[in-house]
């Protein structure tokens, strides 16, 4: 019901096809549907329950890029290029890149079960009946919710209706939203920042600035006579 | 204050790589310096130390007398000979052998010939699948000296002023 | 004769199996002159690399060693797929497939003229960015699955290598968006720049050429297989047609990255500097001769240039072309705006 309030976000551009093509656009549209989601759900359960964190990350990429694929469906292709560059291209090669690191032993991964499953299964149990709860409650009043609904013009693309949205109705949100990311991109500078005064480095601009005038001195030798 | 502004200068319009770009761009129209080699060859001396070959004289006479002194000579005791009087009186090897995988190329055997018989001739494109093929045997080493006697004529005759 | 059948006219047929075998069509128009091609730039880096040095290049193999391609790709064909004993057998063979795969599928959105193009996207730019900073993974993928240290090392090398240059990739990509107001690559190609706009996006242009030559894990940045010291980098354990795929997909994305080129800065399919004579010469063509013209300066600088050392190399990526190209960003907007040359905005 809220995902449905929010589709109509996003301009869904269908071109106007002849009516004897539309059935069958949208049969294969379901199809889609159904393929890129089932893979998604699968890859989602195999993240959670590969046995090697690498193997999970990899099947969490995969899931990404189906739910890319969901979001090109629902005619939002800027957002899925989106997601397919933050957090495939960018977040999950991170999340790759530290986990080829790791060296687990599975033995000893294992050996805490027995002990932590009475509480993680009391934390997960009372979590999941919490959801049930909410989501059982959960309408969305339409009416209510309408006013601040706005129907992208269909004449633009959706990154140009995003765009407007982002920076008219939501420009200070927009802009707080960066001044938070640029807080903590500089918190997490500060943290690992250190200055190390004994280590020698290479000062490009020092040596480019290096001139042979400057360092070389060409002489005249005459045999056996040596430089003084 | 010129001199930052020059190597600023240098720095964004990037004028050694520029350098570098044409230098490269300049060389790949120079005339090539390799060769197409099984197709081309490069020049060779009349002195070069290629393959073995028995020479024989005009008439058809092979010249080795099995006088034994390229035998003593090899330093890598490639060239073994045994030695007969023919039917017609004269001492002619019967057997000639140079192992090819043994020999140095050194050029002492026909340094020591007396007759000119055994020389190192201008082929240098001898190789074989087989290890085998590389055990020269006599007729191989006449064969040899048949084809190649032109050149290996010539040869001699062009290094006969230095020696 | 054909009208008879049944089958042609169900709806089953004219709903489904035509349109693939159509789209089946078009892919295969465009992949079959792209593997041609990506065979050829093999055999053009050789020449190419051979007469800056001096030397002459393959020339046995056919008139001038012209069918070299041929024989190094049915070598490879012929040869052993050898899967290493501690590999991870399923991501070892995935791996080259997704390098090869990526490289390939990027070209759907690839204008080579006006309308030639598979798939008319209104995030082009979007996709071709996405699609490239796919290209990591087929890489760490297979440097991690060899189970060698060599692999690895070079995986991890070209990972950090790729997402370090897509920072200034795709900031040079903001910087032709602002002068295009598109993200559709038709669109890019026909918009028309001043010529001080052009002059304003040429520190761009050099910015790009060189963060794809880091992309594409080229000379001076082929770090990943530096052969000095990796013996080869991410494919050491790699053979015959896995292999292949590897060699083939980084000359695939070398012929992306100068596809790219051409299209957001030199102009796609157009004639050269806006010359209206020289527009009888079909598009395709001038679209192959300028990919043909990146594609050149990309052997050129592995003719040229050393190596980067790796510290050299990161250092480049993050604090010379990130701080250059944010603030080129800002000043383009900012004089655009001031001269009022932004696109037209409410067009799309």
């Amino acid at each position: 019901m809220v995902t449905a309030g929010k589709r109509n976000w996003l301009p869904i551009s269908k071109p106007t096809r002849p009516t004897g093509k539309e059935r069958q656009q949208t049969m294969i549209e379901s199809l889609f549907f159904y393929v890129l989601s089932g893979v998604l759900v699968l890859s989602a359960l195999m993240v959670i329950s590969a046995q090697n964190p690498v193997h999970a990350v990899l099947f969490l990429i995969l899931a990404f890029f189906n739910a890319a694929g969901l979001f090109v469906l629902l005619g939002a292709e800027f957002l899925a290029m989106i997601l397919v560059i933050v957090y495939v291209g960018a977040v999950a090669v991170l999340f790759l890149f530290v986990v080829m690191m790791l060296d687990i032993n599975f033995a000893e991964l294992r050996r805490g079960m027995g002990r932590y499953l009475p509480l993680s299964g009391l934390v997960g149990t009372v979590m999941l009946v919490e959801f049930f709860w909410i989501f059982s409650k959960w309408t969305s009043d339409t009416a209510a919710v309408a006013p601040h609904m706005r129907h992208a013009p269909l004449e633009v693309s959706n990154t140009h209706a995003l765009g407007q949205v982002l920076y008219t109705h939501y420009a200070y949100i927009f802009q707080l939203s960066g001044l938070i990311l640029l807080v903590a991109m500089i918190g997490a500078i500060t943290l690992t920042l250190r200055h190390r005064p004994n280590v020698r480095r290479q000062e490009v601009s020092r040596q480019v600035d290096r001139h042979p005038k400057d360092v070389l001195r060409v002489e005249k030798i005459n045999s056996g006579e040596g430089v003084s | 204050m010129s001199v930052f502004l020059d190597r600023v200068a240098r720095g964004f319009l990037m004028t050694e790589l520029v350098k570098g770009f044409a230098l490269t761009l300049k060389y790949m129209f120079k005339p090539k310096v390799t060769i197409n080699y099984p197709f081309e060859k490069g020049p060779l001396s009349p002195r070069f130390r290629g393959e073995h070959a028995l020479r024989r004289y005009p008439n058809g006479e092979e010249r080795c007398i099995a006088c034994k002194l390229c035998e003593a000579v090899c330093p890598a005791q490639a060239i073994t000979i045994e030695a007969a009087v023919r039917d017609d009186g004269s001492r002619r090897t019967t057997r000639y052998d140079i192992d090819m995988t043994k020999c140095i190329y050194c050029g002492l055997c026909q340094e020591a010939c007396p007759v000119d018989a055994i020389v190192e001739g201008p082929n240098f494109e001898f190789a074989t699948e087989t290890r085998a093929e590389l055990y020269y045997n006599k007729d191989k080493l006449l064969a040899n000296g048949d084809r190649w006697e032109a050149q290996l004529a010539a040869n001699i005759e062009a290094d006969a002023p230095y020696r | 004769m054909l009208e008879n059948i049944a089958f042609l006219q169900s709806d089953f047929f004219t709903g489904y199996i035509q349109p693939v075998l159509v789209i089946t069509g078009y892919v295969l128009l465009l992949v079959v002159p792209l593997i041609l091609a990506m065979a050829y730039l093999t055999y053009a880096e050789r020449k190419v690399l051979a007469a800056m040095q001096l030397r002459q290049g393959p020339m046995m193999v056919g008139p001038f060693g012209l069918l070299q391609p041929l024989a190094d790709g049915l070598k490879l064909l012929g040869k052993e797929t050898i899967i290493p004993s501690g590999a991870n057998r399923v991501i070892f063979v995935i791996a080259p497939m997704l390098t090869f795969m990526l490289a390939l599928v990027a070209w759907a959105v690839i204008p080579v003229n006006a309308g030639w193009v598979l798939a008319d996207i209104n995030v082009g730019v979007l996709y071709l960015f996405a699609i490239s900073s796919l290209g990591v993974y087929g890489i760490l993928m297979a440097g991690w699955a060899s189970n060698s240290r060599y692999a690895f090392l070079g995986g991890l090398r070209s990972a950090a290598q790729m997402v370090s240059y897509e920072v200034s990739i795709g900031l040079v990509l903001v910087c032709v968006l602002l002068t295009t107001g598109s993200l559709n690559l038709t669109d890019i190609v026909m918009a028309e720049r001043d010529w001080w706009v052009d002059l304003l996006l040429f520190p761009m242009f050099i910015v790009f050429v060189i963060s794809a030559l880091a992309e594409t894990n080229r000379a001076p940045f082929d770090l990943p297989e530096g052969e000095s010291e990796l013996v080869g980098g991410y494919n050491v354990e790699y053979s015959s047609m896995t292999f292949a795929l590897f060699f083939l997909g980084e000359y695939m994305n070398m012929i992306l990255m100068s596809g790219m080129t051409a299209v957001l800065f030199l102009g796609g399919w157009l004639p050269p500097f806006g010359i209206e004579a020289l527009a009888v010469v079909p598009g395709v063509i001038w679209f192959i001769l300028k990919v043909c013209f990146v594609l050149f300066v990309f052997l050129w600088a592995r003719a040229t240039l050393p190596r980067y050392r790796y510290d050299q190399l990161m250092r480049l990526g993050w604090k010379v072309f990130l701080p250059l190209t944010l603030i080129w960003v800002v000043i383009m907007a900012g004089v655009l705006v001031y001269a009022e040359a932004l696109p037209n905005m409410a067009g799309g």
